[in-house]
């Protein structure tokens, strides 16, 4: 099958927050096969703003896909003013989702798994909104499984500057939501990883999302602890689709001779495993 | 329906084919280098609709890049400065090369370089492939020495062509930079040393600066400028060109719809490549194609030519 942009119609397109929306749209070839994790391309109607703008899938209800957007200039501008009933042009997923299969890979002679029994959704910021699809996914995955809570457990740690999003949605699908805001209005006041210290959090395998610097001291600390970390990381994009090479990370290299190489945030990640990331470049 | 019997007699009567430099193209519409890849861009349309692919800059050995941010939007383009990063030519044979040799269309391998030494290595190995064309960057503006040095000198590349025209059998097309005071210069430099054809235009050198962090938008400061807001730039450029030199002419710049294509024929173009456009909309390459057959049936052209010989 070709990947595709397709028309797909406008469900909702809500402020969540100040300047944050939630747009929902009806897009069925879209949904089959989004993953967590993945994002879309949205084409814009002013067609001076070129590119498109790459939106990561929050949730996927059917063939209704969610996505979270921030308004940071004239393009995202032009998408809050969208209204419900309305075509919006969008592609079907890209990207690489997040692995949830390699935290179920090692499972004893009871299906039981041998190591994780924690894992930790950190997110910052926007950061959050794949990270709710992700906790839902876990969710269904543990329903088919027949896991209890004994068996594993989900934590939110998200952080914010002031107002916190998406709050429902983690209570809703995780066992613990652990909040910081830099402004100190909600929760501990400071960033998630003040956050994991001052709550004695200790999770087996993390999944995070959020600004560079903090996904680095994440990934620092996960290593120093041995702990399985998946990162989702973002670039500015050109094509969102691999062709331009615009969107570069380092990455350590698996060929001898070659330190690192850089790979396509686009097409090779957006998520990443946290220690193959060089996070100085 | 019977204008729809009508639409498909102009179409068996349309001769969309061009040759370039003594390799048929089915039509003229080619991917510009730097926008395409076969696993990418063929997940999106059949590449077997093209008249030819021409490919990312390949070098000797492989190239980083640029640091990022590497892309910058503008009013009605973008700026970019990938930095022509690529595995290097070895990589491309084993598996960009393969794959490419898949589809129905012809291959033309864009070839990039610091020294002459560098493009020679290069060509020198992909000659012995199954390829169809080399179109040799000297025009791009992202990093020092990535060939707009051979490209923004006439002496320059002159030599540059001769050396690499010395050295392999393939048909080369030299990619222009319109970085200069005078390109029909360049392209007369490139015909006299054997040149089999030039494409122009590569990126204009542009700057975009973010006044609320008080600094450039691209880590490389400057990048290349490119879709439809330098079209005007592109044409008047194989306006000039074609009226000073007899090889075909590849003809790139803001293409976005097949009217445009069709300007850049009209302009004097045998063949046009799509870039940015492709960037907007993957599948725009087949789009403009057949955006270009249906302006051909409406002003009634049944071949390339015709086109090329319309402009008052």
């Amino acid at each position: 099958m070709f990947k595709k942009i397709i028309e797909a119609e406008i469900i909702e397109n809500k402020k969540i927050a100040e300047g944050i929306y939630r747009m929902a749209v009806k897009a069925p070839e879209t949904a089959a096969d989004a993953r967590a994790g993945q994002f879309v391309n949205i084409y814009l109607r002013n067609k001076i703003m070129l590119l498109p703008r790459p939106i990561s899938i929050s949730r996927v209800y059917d063939d209704v896909i969610t996505l979270i957007y921030k308004i940071a200039g004239k393009g995202t501008g032009e998408l809050s003013a969208y209204l419900p009933g309305e075509p919006v042009r969008i592609s079907t997923s890209l990207g690489n989702g997040f692995q949830l299969e390699d935290v179920f890979k090692e499972t004893d002679s009871n299906h039981n798994l041998n190591k994780v029994k924690i894992i930790a959704l950190v997110g910052g910021g926007m950061g959050v909104a794949p990270l709710v699809g992700l906790a839902q996914k876990i969710m269904n995955e543990k329903e088919k499984r027949s896991f209890k809570d004994d068996d594993l457990q989900v934590i939110a740690i998200v952080g914010f500057q002031d107002e916190p999003i998406l709050m429902k949605e983690f209570e809703t699908c995780c066992n613990h939501v652990y909040i910081a805001t830099e402004s100190g209005s909600t929760g501990l006041k400071g960033n998630v990883l003040q956050l994991i210290e001052r709550k004695g959090l200790k999770p087996d395998y993390c999944f995070a999302c959020g600004p560079r610097p903090m996904l680095k001291a994440l990934a620092n600390r996960c290593e120093n602890a041995n702990i399985p970390l998946q990162v989702s990381l973002e670039e500015r994009m050109g094509c969102g689709y691999g062709a331009c090479v615009g969107c570069v990370c380092r990455i350590k290299a698996k060929e001898e001779g070659v330190k690192s190489i850089r790979k396509k945030v686009c097409t090779d990640g957006p998520v990443f495993f946290g220690n193959e990331v060089v996070w100085d470049d | 329906m019977i204008k729809n019997i009508n639409d498909k007699l102009y179409h068996a009567e349309l001769d969309l084919s061009v040759s370039i430099a003594g390799v048929t193209l089915k039509n003229p519409v080619t991917t510009a280098s730097g926008t395409f890849s076969a696993r990418e861009s063929g997940a999106f349309y059949d590449i077997s609709e093209l008249g030819a692919v021409i490919t990312k800059g390949v070098s000797d050995v492989p190239w980083d890049g640029n640091p990022t941010p590497r892309i910058a939007e503008t009013y009605g383009g973008m700026l970019n400065s990938v930095g022509l990063q690529n595995p290097g030519v070895e990589d491309f044979i084993k598996h960009e090369l393969p794959l490419l040799k898949s589809y129905n269309t012809k291959v033309i391998v864009n070839v990039v370089g610091k020294t002459i030494n560098d493009y020679c290595k290069t060509v020198e190995k992909l000659d012995d492939e199954a390829i169809d064309i080399m179109e040799i960057n000297i025009s791009c503006p992202n990093i020092k020495e990535g060939g707009i040095s051979f490209g923004a000198d006439p002496k320059m590349a002159a030599e540059i062509t001769r050396e690499i025209k010395r050295l392999v059998k393939k048909p080369i097309i030299m990619k222009l930079t319109p970085n200069v005071t005078d390109i029909t210069e360049i392209a007369k430099a490139a015909e006299y040393e054997g040149a089999d054809g030039v494409s122009l235009i590569n990126t204009l050198l542009g700057m975009k600066i973010d006044v609320h962090r008080k600094k450039p938008v691209l880590w490389n400061k400057t990048g290349g400028l490119s879709g439809p807001s330098i079209k005007p730039v592109a044409i008047r450029m194989v306006y000039q060109v074609r009226r000073a030199v007899n090889i075909p002419i590849i003809g790139l710049g803001g293409i976005m719809t097949g009217e445009d294509a069709a300007e850049f024929l009209m302009a004097g173009a045998d063949a046009v490549s799509v870039g940015t456009a492709a960037l907007v909309d993957p599948t725009a390459p087949v789009r403009i194609k057949n955006e270009l057959i249906a302006f051909m049936q409406q002003n009634e052209y049944k071949n390339l030519q015709q086109i090329r010989d319309a402009l008052a």
